[in-house]
């Protein structure tokens, strides 16, 4: 059985982790001090509370193995609330862990080889790499042993121990699969002819992310050879921490760096500052690439099916693709909002083990979870295993998988339930079998519950943010729509196109959905309509975002508290909405 | 021999291997504390099937004192419990044994489950059983009520929940600690090895010498098993609240509560 190749963890980090809790709740450190500590091991506070911690755990390049799997499951159970969360940028975190414990969960993960460095804090975090490189139709070379290598190289590295905020760095395998361009540092795998020799590099964008205020990142240079990459890498970080601004928190990414001094000159200086560090290394420093090419085991598969299970041919369209690799597929796991039970790890932990050749899995991009090197005839029994758990949800690859970031449920910011609702949406959608219109499969639907961006709405084609509203003096939650948003070699974020009161939410996409359907062109999916219509082609009846707009209008009229109640309620409370946040520590 | 009792007293937990040598020599009493049909099925060699529901239907020391009189257990008698669902149930019914005034009893480390998957011999046949006298010294130092509470812990006591974490997230007596009964176990074992607990406990700045009283949702189960936690470190001054949160919730006493945040919904049960 595979195991993991590269150990992440340091177990004094945990020793120490427990120590200084304890000076802190002597009140022998600051809280500022402490706070940043915790950050910098991976420890994020929770709402309205800094007496438990959100504990994100870096997988890099999203690849995970069973045993730590499972050891994951374990702590959860132990520690935490008996579940756990994989996030947007393939992390799995432990929500609601009491802070003394925080170090008992670090000890358990350096048994398994994980740790939760840097997973937080004003820091490079986890390196972020296509769920599918290696086994992409569309790829030119597999980036997965870069993505190793640069976190190999950055992890506790003393050059981004405190960088003026948070760093992100995403690898991506081929146009259509990833997110380069909303990262800091995005990279996509280029191949050009040098003296009639093939070099492999990178196509870079630098500058981009999401958050309150949103940048698509720009094109570094035509090409950088894999030579090149470590030190552009370096250059970025360099200059980012000497440049950025360490003063105002709101403005303090990457982006508005290059923002503020227009992409030429920050080019320029990039490119100047790479030319510097390529020359006065005084070793020779390289990425630690992995060469040694993998060994496939021989899959047997010992799991019983009926069959005919029902349901196999929904999940196989909306859940299955081939690789570039005949004979296998890759299989997608769709999770509600990310969340995932101690069982369900296990079984998924088992099921890797049982049916991919490569006996491991990998977090995805969408609060997902996928299995590669499956054969294809494998695939009814994988699909019956699923079911047998709760796991077999149709609709991972389709608009039906909604992404939701935390929302109230534990981070500081939120202002709203964008957890549940996201929930609720996908539910919706399959019951409703929406997950089976081609139309809607390569459109998003994501969710946030403040304007940062965790739940990615500006690239979704339907995107939603967090907030309040109020009718006299009674307030509501809701959500401000965006349409239109993209990530792939068309990047654009969405445009804001209105309010859309929380209990509303979903009336308003089925309703967008019938407008799409009534003015489609044949071919056309709801992405590429709405596109038309922010291009300007729209058709007779709906021409502009303003059209739709005013066709929604009598969907989200507010009710007043009395003729609904129901209606001022945020999911998953009680009592009427109130706009309540806690001190921000930053994001996800 | 107050020395010699109290080391018995420190065998919180026997393995299995002591189990059976003890059964073989017939120096000590098992009791089962699963349901009649499930110990039907199948139990450890000799044990006594003793279901909780027995017990809670009537917890008067009178009455437990009756019950281990029926079993052949008198003052002196080694007893060791074992349940299958991770030493909670066993933990109540030791608790119970020990607060009527019995000494020598133990909780098996591993569940039926784990014994049976361990491949270890178990029986159909139900076991002879010889009355015998046992006396009532209660020992209230090992009990927590309600009134007991909250002047204890404004003298220093520390109290400490064992049930799931939302659910100590949604209610629980104010100022109390949670530890979920999670996190008493290791994978094979109902309780963790002692310098794991230790840290546990050292973790939250909790010393050895400190008072501390556990309790749980309804019966004093899962906080059973907190109670012996802490004795199998060796801390000496530990009380069960044994009617636990039930109790104390329908009395109308304060409860506390971590507002404004949804996190019930991070799960995906």
């Amino acid at each position: 059985m595979p195991k993991p190749k590269i150990n992440w963890a340091k177990v004094e980090e945990s020793e120490k982790f427990a120590e200084m809790v304890k000076l802190f709740r002597q009140g022998k450190i600051n809280r500022d001090d402490f706070r940043r500590f915790r950050l910098q091991h991976g420890a994020y506070g929770s709402r309205m509370t800094d007496d438990y911690s959100m504990i994100r755990i870096k997988i890099p390049a999203g690849e995970v193995y069973p045993e730590q799997i499972e050891k994951i499951a374990e702590l959860s159970e132990s520690f935490s609330i008996g579940n756990a969360h994989v996030s947007t940028r393939q992390n799995f975190q432990l929500h609601w862990v009491a802070l003394e414990d925080v170090s008992e969960v670090m000890r358990g993960l350096t048994e398994v080889g994980l740790t939760s460095r840097e997973a937080c804090g004003n820091t490079v975090r986890n390196v972020m790499c296509s769920p599918i490189a290696g086994v992409c139709p569309d790829e030119i070379f597999d980036p997965t042993p870069y993505a190793m290598a640069a976190t190999r190289f950055l992890l506790r590295n003393p050059m981004n121990q405190s960088l003026p905020r948070k760093f992100k760095i995403n690898f991506t395998c081929c146009e259509k699969h990833g997110m380069a361009r909303i990262a800091d540092i995005g990279l996509i795998p280029h191949k050009v002819e040098v003296n009639g020799k093939s070099q492999n590099g990178f196509k870079i964008f630098l500058g981009g992310g999401l958050g309150a205020q949103s940048f698509v990142g720009h094109h570094l240079e035509e090409f950088t050879s894999d030579e090149d990459l470590l030190y552009t890498i370096i250059s970025v970080i360099r200059v980012y921490d000497r440049m950025g601004n360490r003063e105002n928190m709101a403005r303090n990414r990457m982006r508005y760096l290059v923002n503020e001094l227009g992409w030429e000159k920050f080019q320029n200086i990039v490119l100047k500052e790479r030319a510097v560090v390529r020359a006065t290394q005084s070793v020779v420093i390289k990425l630690e690439l992995d060469k040694t090419s993998e060994v496939l085991r021989k899959v047997s598969i010992s799991s019983e099916m009926p069959s005919h299970p029902t349901g196999f041919p929904r999940w196989l369209k909306t859940n299955a693709v081939k690789q570039k690799q005949p004979g296998f597929s890759i299989a997608f796991l769709t999770l509600e909002s990310g969340d995932v039970t101690a069982n369900q790890l296990r079984i998924i932990a088992d099921i890797a083990r049982e049916f991919s050749a490569e006996g491991r899995i990998r977090n995805g991009f969408a609060q997902d979870i996928v299995f590669r090197w499956v054969r294809d005839e494998d695939l009814p029994k994988l699909y019956a295993r699923l079911l047998e758990a709760g796991l077999a949800n149709p609709g991972a690859l389709t608009m039906a998988s909604v992404i939701g970031c935390s929302g109230t449920t534990s981070c500081n910011l939120a202002l709203t339930n964008s957890h549940r609702l996201a929930k609720e949406v996908q539910r919706k959608f399959l019951e409703l079998k929406l997950d089976e219109d081609d139309d809607l499969r390569d459109s998003t639907i994501k969710i946030s519950g403040c304007p940062n961006s965790c739940g990615q709405h500006e690239i979704a084609t339907i995107g939603f943010y967090g907030g309040g509203g109020r009718l006299g003096k009674d307030m509501y939650p809701l959500y401000t729509m965006s349409l239109g948003g993209r990530a792939d070699e068309k990047a654009m974020l969405g445009l804001i196109c209105m309010k859309v009161p929380t209990k509303r939410v979903i009336p308003t996409i089925i309703k967008i959905v019938e407008i799409f359907k009534s003015e489609k062109r044949p071919g056309e999916t709801l992405d590429s309509w709405v596109h038309r219509i922010i291009d300007g082609n729209g058709g007779p009846n709906v021409k502009s975002l303003n059209d739709i707009k005013e066709l929604l209008k009598p969907v989200v009229v507010a009710p007043t508290i009395d003729q609904d109640k129901d209606f001022y309620v945020d999911y998953g409370n009680d009592g009427s909405y109130h706009a309540k946040t806690g001190r921000g520590e930053c994001a996800a | 021999m107050c020395c010699l009792s109290k080391e018995k007293t420190m065998r919180v937990t026997i393995d299995a291997d002591a189990l059976r040598s003890d059964i073989r020599d017939k120096s000590v009493k098992v009791l089962d504390i699963r349901k009649e049909e499930d110990y039907k099925q199948g139990h450890i060699p000799g044990a006594i099937n003793f279901p909780l529901s027995n017990l809670l239907a009537d917890d008067s020391p009178d009455k437990v004192v009756q019950y281990a009189q029926s079993f052949g257990i008198d003052d002196e008698t080694p007893v060791v419990v074992y349940d299958d669902t991770f030493g909670a149930l066993a933990s109540r019914v030791a608790w119970t044994l020990q607060y009527i005034g019995h000494e020598d009893i133990s909780l098996l480390d591993i569940t039926f489950g784990t014994w049976k998957k361990l491949g270890l011999e178990t029986s159909v046949e139900p076991p002879s059983l010889g009355k015998k006298t046992h006396s009532l010294k209660l020992q209230p130092e090992i009990l927590a009520t309600a009134e007991y509470l909250m002047p204890a812990k404004e003298k220093g006591a520390v109290l400490v929940d064992n049930r799931e974490r939302l659910n100590f997230l949604e209610h629980h007596i104010p100022g109390a600690i949670n530890i979920p009964y999670r996190m008493l176990a290791s994978n094979q074992n109902v309780l963790r090895p002692k310098e794991e607990l230790k840290r546990l406990i050292q973790n939250r700045n909790i010393s050895p010498g400190s008072e501390v009283i556990t309790y749980c949702g309804s019966v004093g189960t899962l906080s059973g098993l907190g109670y012996y936690a802490l004795k199998s470190i060796g801390m000496e001054n530990v009380k069960l609240y044994v009617r636990s949160f039930k109790e104390w919730n329908s009395l109308e006493k304060p409860i506390e509560k971590q507002n404004d945040a949804n996190y019930w919904d991070l799960s995906a049960e």
